[in-house]
Order: C-alpha cells, then sequence, then structure tokens
C-alpha cells in the first residue's frame, strides 16, 4: 500500500470533520457581512453544516479513522454526540450573540463597522472546536491527540473573550487561557516522558511497549510519572479536581450560552482523550496501580468538591459550574469500572449529561432582563408564574441532573452505579450517593426558586428572550431528557456496540473488510510488506 | 384487567388536568380517581390470588433495559392488592377534601396530586427493583411541591427536609439493591432485577456478613420512608406543613412504602441480616411507641399530635414485622390498612376545622362538639379507632402485633421462633396506654369541655351569625364533607368488626414471606447459646404441623374473641 493512497484514504475518511471545517470557513466570511440578511444567516449556515456532517457520518462516507486502540464505533458515538449536540449549541447561542449592536444598527443608532460583529469569529470558532473533539478518539498518536485537542480548547479560549462585551468575560478569558496553557504544558511533557518510556509516539507501539513493560514487572517510573501528568493535564479539559479551580470564574464571565459549550465540549474530548491513553496504558488488564489509584482519588475529590462547592453559589452560573465538575467527577467512575462496563456506562452518562444540562441552560437562557442574561438566583424568582416553559426546563434539567427517576440522568446514573458496583467498587458508589444527596440540595434550590419563590423585586423586569431559537432548543433538549428512558434500550445497544473491545492484530483485517479504515501504522503491521 | 391501566389511567389525569381549564381540574382529577378507584375494583374483583399468596399476573413482560435485565414486570399479590386499595380509596376522598381548602394554583395541585398517585401505583404494581424504586423515589417531586407551594409558613423548610431525609435513605436502598443484582449477574451470568428472582438469590446465595450490609442498605431508606424512631424527625414537620390533601395522603398511604418496602423487600431478600438487626429493630420499635407517646402528650397542635401518633403506631408495625411469625405480620399489615384510614381520617377531621378557624391550636378550642355535632361523631369514632379500641380497626392489628412479639422466643415449638419475646410485648404494651392517654386528653380538650370556638371572643359578630360558619363554610360539616368522612367511618367499622376478611387473605402471603427465617433465627439463636428443643428442621414447613398449629389457634382466637 503506497503512502499517497493512504493519505488519500486518510482524508476521506475525515469528510465529516471537512464538511465542518468548511462550515467554519465560510461562516467566518458570512458573519462580517454587511447585509443584515447574511449575518443572520450565519447560525443556519453553522447548523447546515453540522447537519451535513452528521449525514455524512450517518452514511459512513470514507469511513471512519481509528486509531488502533479504540474501535471506529467511539468515533462515530463521540463525533454524532458532539455534533448533535453542537446543534443545540448553536441554538443556544443564536440570537444573544451581537444582540446589543444588530439592535443599535437596526434603531439606525450607529452605521456598520465590521469590527465591532462577532458573531462570524463566535460560529467559526465554535465549529472548529467541535471538529476539534470529533478528531480526538481518532488519535493514532500522540501528536494526532494533542492537535486534536488544542484544536478543541484554544477556540474556546477567544469564544469566551468574545462572548460578552464585558470586563469580566475579558478576564475570564484571559484566566482561562493562561491556565489552560499551562495544563497543555503539563500535558505535553506528559506526552514527552511517555515517548521516552516507549520510544514511540504511536498510540499501538505505545500499548505494546506498555504491556511488555507491565508484564516484565511494572511501567517503569518515566512512563508512570508521564502518564500520571497527562492525566492532571487532561483534568483541567474536563475540569477534574486538582484542575478544576479556574471553571468558576470563567463559567461565570462567560455568555450563558458559551458556559453550556464549555460544560460539554471541552469535557468530552478530555474524557475521550483519557480514554485513548488509559487503553495504552492497558486499562483493564494491567493498569498500573498508582493510576488507579490517582482515578480513584481525582474522582472522589472532584465530585466531593464540586458538590460542596455548588451548595455555596447564588449565581446560577457558578453553581452550574460546579454542578458541571461534579458530574466529571461520576464520570470518572467509569473508568475506574473498567472498559468492558465502565465504557457504555460513560457513553450513556455523557448524553444524559450534555441533555439534561442543555435543557437547563436552554431555560436559563430563554429569559433575560434588559438584554442582559440573568445571573443570580434571586432573578428566577417567580418565573413559573411569567415563563411557565422555562421554568418546567430549569426543573427538568434540574431533575435529571440530580438523578430522580424516572428522568434520564437518573438511568445513566443507574447505569454506572451498576457498572461500578460489578467491577467491586462498592465504597465508590457509596460515596457518589452521598454525593447524589448532597446534589440534591442545590438543584432543588434551583428547580424550586422559580416554582416557589413569589417574584420579589430581584425578579422585576425578567422577560422572554426575544430570539425563539433558544427557547426551541431548551424543549427539544427538555423532551429529550423525558422522553429518552423510553429508548433506553437502544441507547444501551449503541454504547456497548460502541464500546466492544478492541480486536487484536489478526482480527484487525476483518474490519478492514467490512470498509472501516483502520490507522496506516495498524495496517502496516498486519502487511509487513 | 392489565395492572398497567391503573397507572396510565392517573397519568392521563395529570395531563387532563394540566392542559384544562382550572376550573375544571378539580373534577377533571376527581372523576380521574374515581375512574381508578374503579379500576381497582375490578382488579380486585378479578384477582384470583386471594388465598394462595401468589402474584398474579404472573407474565414477564418484555424487557425495557435488556442490558441489565430491568423489566416492565407488574402484579401483586394480596398484600399489594389491599394497599392498592387503600390508595385508590383515599386519593378521591382526599380530593374532595381539598376542593375548599386550596384556593390558588388549582391546576397545578391537582395535576400534582394524579402525578402522585400514579407513581404510588407504580410502586405498589412492580415486581421488580429498579421499577417500584422509580415510583418509589418518584412520589418525593409531587409531595415536595404539595408541601412547598400550599403548606404553612415553615413550608419550605419542611419540604426541603423531607425531600433530603427521604432521598438519602432510599440511594442507599438503591445501592444495596444493585448490590443484589450485581452478585446475582456474578453467579448466574444473566442481569434480572425482578424481585422475585433477587429475593431467591439474596436469601439462598448471600453469606451472613453481606446479608447484613444489604439489609441494613436496603432498610435505610424504608426506615426514613416509614419513619422508624431516630430518622423520624421530618414527619411532624412535613404533615405540620402540608396542606390537609398532602397530610392525609402522606400519612395515609406514603408512609405505607417503608413498611411495604420491608415487609416485601427487605425481609425476604435478607433474612440472615433481618435477624441479626432484628432486636435493635425491636427496640427502635418500642423507643418509637413510648418516647414519641410521651411527645404527644405535650402537644398543643393538634396536627403535631396526631404526626406523631403516627410515628407511635408506626413502632407498633415495626415490631411485628421483626417478630418473624405470622401473626405479628399479619398484624402489621392489618395496621398498616387501619392506620392509613383512621389517621388520614383524623387528619381530614383537622382539616376541616383549620378550614372553619384557621387555628390548629387546641388551647384555642375547646367543647366543639357541642359547636358541630356531625364533627365531633367522627372525630371521637376515628380517635377511638386510632387509639386501639374493640370493634374498630386499631385494634386487631395493634392487638396482633403484640401478640406476634410476644410470641417471638427462642423456643417457640410452632415453628417460628423469634428473636424478641414478652418483655418486648409487656413493654410495648405500657405504650398503648399513653396512646389512650394523650388522645383521650386531646379529645378532652377539643370535642368535650366548655364551648370556646376560635376567633369568637376577637370578632363576636362572626359568632353572631349563629348557624353561618367561618371561612365560608356551613357551621357543622356539610353534605360534601360527611361523605368523604363516612365511606372512612364504614370501613374502619368493618374491618374492626369483621377482621377475618383480611387475615384470612394475607395469611399465605406472610407465609412466603417468613419461609427462611425459622432457620435463620435458630442459627441466630444458638449461636447465642439459646438452642430451639423443636429444631430447626420441623421449622421450615411451610404449613403448622397437624398437631401443635400454635400460629393458626392464635391467630384464629381474637377472631372469635371480637365482637
Amino acid at each position: 500500500m503506497s503512502t499517497t493512497a493512504n493519505i488519500v484514504e486518510r482524508f476521506c475518511s475525515l469528510t465529516p470533520e471537512l464538511v465542518v471545517f468548511c462550515g467554519s470557513v465560510v461562516v467566518g466570511v458570512t458573519g462580517l457581512s454587511k447585509s443584515r440578511s447574511i449575518r443572520n444567516a450565519t447560525s443556519f449556515i453553522c447548523t447546515l453544516s453540522l447537519v451535513l456532517a452528521l449525514i455524512a457520518m450517518a452514511q459512513n462516507w470514507g469511513g471512519r479513522v481509528s486509531s488502533g486502540i479504540l474501535l471506529p464505533t467511539v468515533s462515530l458515538y463521540v463525533g454524532a454526540l458532539a455534533l448533535l449536540m453542537g446543534i443545540g449549541f448553536v441554538a443556544l447561542a443564536t440570537g444573544s450573540m451581537d444582540r446589543l449592536y444588530e439592535d443599535a444598527l437596526s434603531r439606525g443608532v450607529t452605521t456598520f463597522d465590521a469590527n465591532k460583529v462577532f458573531r462570524g469569529e463566535f460560529f467559526a470558532f465554535m465549529l472548529l472546536s467541535i471538529c476539534g473533539v470529533m478528531l480526538v478518539p481518532g488519535s493514532p498518536d500522540l501528536i494526532w491527540l494533542f492537535l486534536a485537542l488544542e484544536l478543541t480548547s484554544l477556540p474556546t479560549y477567544i469564544m469566551v473573550a468574545i462572548s460578552r462585551g464585558t470586563r469580566r468575560a475579558q478576564e475570564a478569558a484571559v484566566k482561562y487561557f493562561f491556565l489552560g496553557a499551562m495544563s497543555t504544558a503539563m500535558l505535553v511533557y506528559g506526552f514527552a516522558m511517555l515517548y521516552g518510556s516507549t520510544g514511540s509516539l504511536q498510540f499501538v507501539h505505545i500499548k505494546d511497549a506498555l504491556t511488555a513493560q507491565a508484564a516484565m514487572g511494572g511501567i517503569d517510573a518515566v512512563g508512570t510519572i508521564g502518564l500520571i501528568m497527562i492525566m492532571i493535564g487532561l483534568c483541567f479539559k474536563m475540569t477534574a479536581a486538582p484542575m478544576h479551580f479556574y471553571a468558576p470564574d470563567v463559567y461565570e464571565g462567560a455568555a450563558a450560552p458559551v458556559t453550556a459549550f464549555l460544560s460539554f465540549i471541552p469535557k468530552i474530548a478530555g474524557l475521550t482523550a483519557l480514554l485513548l491513553v488509559l487503553h495504552a496504558a492497558g486499562w483493564g488488564t494491567s493498569l498500573p496501580q498508582s493510576l488507579q489509584a490517582t482515578l480513584w482519588m481525582v474522582s472522589v475529590l472532584t465530585m466531593t468538591l464540586g458538590n460542596v462547592g455548588a451548595i455555596l453559589q447564588r449565581n446560577t452560573k457558578r453553581m452550574m459550574s460546579y454542578s458541571s465538575i461534579s458530574h466529571s467527577g461520576y464520570m470518572l467512575m467509569a473508568f475506574i469500572a473498567g472498559p468492558e462496563l465502565g465504557l457504555p456506562a460513560l457513553l450513556v452518562y455523557l448524553l444524559a449529561y450534555g441533555l439534561s444540562n442543555g435543557a437547563l441552560f436552554g431555560g436559563l437562557i430563554s429569559v433575560e432582563r434588559q438584554g442582559q442574561e440573568i445571573e443570580k438566583l434571586e432573578d428566577l424568582a417567580g418565573l413559573a408564574r411569567r415563563h411557565p416553559s422555562a421554568a418546567a426546563w430549569i426543573a427538568l434539567g434540574s431533575a435529571s441532573l440530580m438523578g430522580m427517576p424516572p428522568f434520564l440522568g437518573f438511568w445513566a446514573k443507574l447505569i454506572l452505579f451498576i457498572a461500578v458496583i460489578k467491577a467491586g467498587h462498592t465504597p465508590l458508589v457509596v460515596i457518589a450517593a452521598v454525593n447524589s444527596v448532597i446534589s440534591v440540595w442545590y438543584y432543588l434550590r434551583l428547580a424550586g426558586v422559580p416554582i416557589l419563590s413569589p417574584a420579589g423585586p430581584a425578579a422585576e423586569g425578567v422577560v422572554k428572550a426575544p430570539s425563539a431559537w433558544p427557547r426551541l432548543a431548551a424543549m427539544v433538549f427538555g423532551i429529550s431528557v423525558l422522553l429518552l428512558p423510553f429508548f433506553l434500550n437502544r441507547i444501551m445497544n449503541a454504547a456497548t456496540a460502541a464500546a466492544r473491545p478492541v480486536p487484536n492484530a489478526t482480527t484487525l483485517e476483518v474490519q478492514k473488510a467490512t470498509a472501516v479504515v483502520i490507522a496506516p501504522t495498524v495496517v502496516d503491521r498486519t502487511h509487513p510488506n | 384487567m392489565n395492572p398497567l391501566t391503573l397507572i396510565v389511567l392517573p397519568l392521563l389525569g395529570a395531563i387532563a388536568t394540566a392542559i384544562g381549564p382550572s376550573s375544571w381540574a378539580r373534577w377533571t382529577a376527581f372523576l380521574f380517581s374515581l375512574a381508578v378507584l374503579a379500576g381497582s375494583i375490578v382488579c380486585a374483583v378479578q384477582f384470583p390470588e386471594w388465598h394462595t399468596g401468589r402474584y398474579w399476573p404472573d407474565a414477564n413482560e418484555g424487557s425495557t433495559l435488556k442490558a441489565f435485565g430491568i423489566s416492565m414486570q407488574l402484579g401483586g399479590d394480596s398484600v399489594n392488592m389491599l394497599l392498592l386499595l387503600l390508595t385508590t380509596f383515599m386519593v378521591p376522598l382526599t380530593l374532595a377534601g381539598s376542593f375548599s381548602g386550596i384556593t390558588e394554583r388549582h391546576r397545578e395541585y391537582y395535576t400534582w396530586f394524579m402525578l402522585l398517585e400514579a407513581s404510588l401505583m407504580l410502586a405498589f404494581l412492580s415486581r421488580d427493583l429498579i421499577l417500584f424504586y422509580v415510583g418509589y423515589e418518584f412520589t418525593l417531586v409531587p409531595m415536595f411541591f404539595l408541601i412547598s407551594i400550599w403548606g404553612g409558613t415553615q413550608r419550605r423548610p419542611a419540604a426541603i427536609k423531607f425531600f433530603l431525609f427521604t432521598f438519602l435513605g432510599s440511594i442507599f436502598t438503591l445501592a444495596a439493591g444493585i448490590y443484589v443484582a450485581a452478585r446475582s449477574a456474578e453467579a448466574s451470568g444473566v442481569w434480572d432485577f425482578g424481585l422475585a428472582s433477587l429475593t431467591r438469590f439474596g436469601c439462598e446465595q448471600l453469606t451472613d456478613r453481606e446479608q447484613f450490609w444489604v439489609f441494613a442498605g436496603l432498610v435505610a431508606g424504608f426506615a426514613v420512608k416509614t419513619p422508624v424512631f431516630p430518622v423520624h424527625s421530618w414527619l411532624p414537620l412535613a404533615h405540620d406543613q402540608a396542606p390537609t390533601g398532602g397530610s392525609v395522603i402522606l400519612a395515609a398511604v406514603l408512609l405505607k412504602l417503608g413498611t411495604y418496602g420491608v415487609y416485601r423487600i427487605a425481609l425476604p431478600m435478607a433474612p440472615a441480616g433481618a435477624v441479626e438487626l432484628a432486636s435493635f429493630f425491636g427496640v427502635l420499635g418500642i423507643l418509637a411507641i413510648v418516647v414519641t407517646a410521651m411527645i404527644c402528650w405535650v402537644q398543643t397542635d393538634v396536627k403535631k399530635l396526631i404526626a406523631y401518633s403516627s410515628i407511635s403506631h408506626m413502632g407498633f408495625v415495626i415490631m411485628g414485622l421483626f417478630a418473624f411469625n405470622p401473626i405479628g405480620m399479619q398484624g402489621s399489615i392489618m395496621y398498616m390498612i387501619s392506620h392509613g384510614l383512621s389517621t388520614g381520617a383524623l387528619f381530614l377531621c383537622i382539616g376541616m376545622i383549620y378550614e372553619r378557624f384557621h387555628t390548629k391550636e387546641m388551647d384555642a378550642m375547646s367543647g366543639l362538639a357541642r359547636h358541630m355535632p356531625v364533627w365531633g361523631t367522627f372525630m371521637i369514632i376515628f380517635t377511638l379507632a386510632s387509639l386501639g379500641l374493640p370493634g374498630l380497626n386499631g385494634f386487631p392489628g395493634e392487638f396482633l402485633c403484640l401478640m406476634g412479639t410476644f410470641v417471638a422466643e427462642h423456643d417457640q415449638p410452632a415453628g417460628y421462633p423469634g428473636v424478641m419475646g414478652p418483655w418486648f410485648a409487656v413493654v410495648a404494651a405500657g405504650g398503648l396506654i399513653l396512646g389512650a392517654m394523650y388522645l383521650l386528653i386531646m379529645l378532652g380538650k377539643i370535642v368535650w369541655g366548655p364551648l370556646k370556638v376560635p376567633g369568637a371572643s376577637a370578632d363576636p359578630h362572626e359568632h353572631a351569625h349563629g348557624d353561618q360558619g367561618h371561612g365560608g363554610l356551613s357551621r357543622d360539616l356539610n353534605v360534601r364533607e360527611i361523605a368523604i368522612l363516612l365511606p372512612i367511618a364504614i370501613a374502619c367499622f368493618f374491618t374492626g368488626l369483621y377482621p377475618r376478611l383480611l387475615l384470612d387473605v394475607t395469611e399465605p402471603s406472610a407465609r412466603e414471606a417468613l419461609v427462611s427465617f425459622p432457620e435463620h433465627v435458630n442459627a441466630y439463636n444458638a449461636a447465642r447459646g439459646k438452642v430451639n428443643p423443636s429444631g430447626a428442621k420441623q421449622s421450615v414447613t411451610l404449613m403448622p404441623s397437624p398437631t401443635g398449629s400454635l400460629p393458626r389457634l392464635m391467630i384464629e382466637q381474637p377472631l372469635q374473641v371480637t365482637p
């Protein structure tokens, strides 16, 4: 097999990503147009490219790339999830970007200045970030993984900065950028040490080398430290414990649609990257004790700090940031359960978390005051009387996130708990259970204030946001949280299929015959010519 | 009739109430709850297993989540049917009782109520642990809103305390259940959350130590819900603050979820753990009976007094359940039903007073029997039923619970040894006297004595209206209110005078639940040097031996004695 053919094949396998990339280029141009209608078309083009990418993925155009570590199906599941949620995030952000400037334009107060509109960049970066997530699960080597992770993260720094015209957004962006750079440095350092220990950048080779080391009496110190540093670097992306501290400030500073985006897309990238790295380190078979213990501690710390932190908050976005931290802790439990049990549970949980979180944010975004989003819990008082649908989606999202049956979040948590108990970590489940109870405290407040409290002076002037798209997105998220439990079997089947064990070298041939493109290196190894 | 109908019907009722106009809400909900009552009666008439202790329908419906064997199995045995009938009987009456008390947000109130009924139906009809949990746990949401929107001045803290306590407990129930299922899947290779198979696996395969922790976990949730003595503190607050309808349904049905869970899930699934903890729970039961009876004594708020008396009464149920013999078991089921009727009715009576005078303070009212003779009559009937006067429904249950405890000794020759015994029964019976005292004192204060109508002195004009009562209601009970209380009173007399109907149908179920107990109890007692002379072998038999059939004799005796 020639190298050129390989590269072409590789490119073809990236059709969905390429579609999203093209979308981001087009969007970046249309957002700057002088014509108002073209500017308004930006988010439609955005959605269109995401839908096209989904179709490309469903039609399996060009197949999917595989790292040889994870099956292409994981990349399919994660990619489809990112695209679907991406459509929701575009809808949530539509209407709030450039809102005040567009108002001023339409009133004729100012004239159009291309330097003052951010809509194009914003949606372009959003698409690029989604594109990055889609690339993560297919990474064949560390370089690819690094680039994919950075493609996910870098746009989000800018998105935070341009999401609102306030100083707080700028401050949040700068904080986010510097801390992100630090975490990336740790990540790269870890990569370097892993390379030093195994002598390869390819995941397949790393896996072989680490398995060999483990069989010889354990992974060497350089490799172990490298793995732990990678993990800590990734903790930043998924807002897990030692690296979670930035989240409240950044989430608070960014506009609510960006906060919703941040609480899902970088997180899913980090979790998928961790999947890859752990698979390479012999997840489920020969994972070093030190890594297992680190995972355990990180998980427990993350969920506890997240839940306890959230209780103290009066700002909805800060509360949601802590809630998102705690959910990372729950999801890390899946890693402790091992690939066979934990991976399907993780995939289902990601879906449930994304939808419930989306419904909650959708409810928050669909109301505003004087063109500004509402942030304080008191602002929500009496919402159920004035805007029952917004209150309903907030309540539904909270109930699902706290794990109240029969909503989707309960089933995801149930499947996760089952997996972890099955893997023999009952104490961990007990800790998670206690954490769930703590979380009830603040989710009840979030769900209760809009419905129970009478509208006080703090809640004056809260009106429905003019754009219907966030409301529509909230409705879709909310209804799926309500109805998807009836299709749980299918979701579970999809997740289990995605999480099948990786075939060993002899079955790779079969994989290729079914039009699934495997990473070139793997193919080369099975065809030594 | 498919049991699923009984769950779907209230759900449809909730949807119809929610989308219909606000002025129709009460009637929509009421009609739907009547339809559910009719459906459950049809179900009860069709139910073929009243005297066998078997489940019906016994079909295994399609699995909803194949990967983990969670299935949509619905059905029940005679105990489920009784609790079902209790629920469907109380809900329409409670709704009718709310007509005048609920003055705002009608639509929401009745929607939440129908949702509550749906989730109760689900909990009582599930034969799958997860499905049960869904129904059991979801009752929190409607109840939370019922308390925190239509409750008293302290409603928010009360609702949050109620929610947190129950959630904390029940998540341990869930974890213990998953643990048993995981161990069972390990052994058989197939995931199955069906209660029947989990119970079989739990009592046969788990080690004693595992059973101890499983039982502790399962009971953690049920004990909070029941409530058992030290974790009861959410209940008085919730009852006190809830609107009348909420209090009624909470006392009549929701508390039964806890004891039902102990009866159906915790005891059969982990018998060794239950035996290990039996004396502990026996002591807790006694504490509940005696201590809360004393707390009742010092209450000045009628509603709080009734709420505390609930805890005291639940103590008897706990004693009966942990006696490990059919007498105690049947007694506790009997008591669950009769407590649902009489305490529910008491809360309704108090609600009727509150709607008229807007106070629940005992010091503010006195001698109301002269002012409202019909109300007084009902109040006296239900109070006497609650304190266990023979001839009314409280007595058979209370008596059988105590009797079961009394005979629960290690050397019981009848085949059902226990770990408690006469001393437990004697101390608990002391609580009976206390119960009679505080309830009679309450009656003496508010029903009898010199007439003192609340608010009369402050506003003499209102009192001068004569027949015209307060709060837009007639002075004494109106037709609607009598129509609510009368069916409950008839049910109280009926179950009190002819308890055999209930006892006959619960006996097979109780024996079924106790199959594995004699063996475990004997082992437990033998380890403490108390050997059962009649041996373990004989005791495993389900039917009593023809010669020494003490349980049957003992069950029939009170029946003959009762007038």
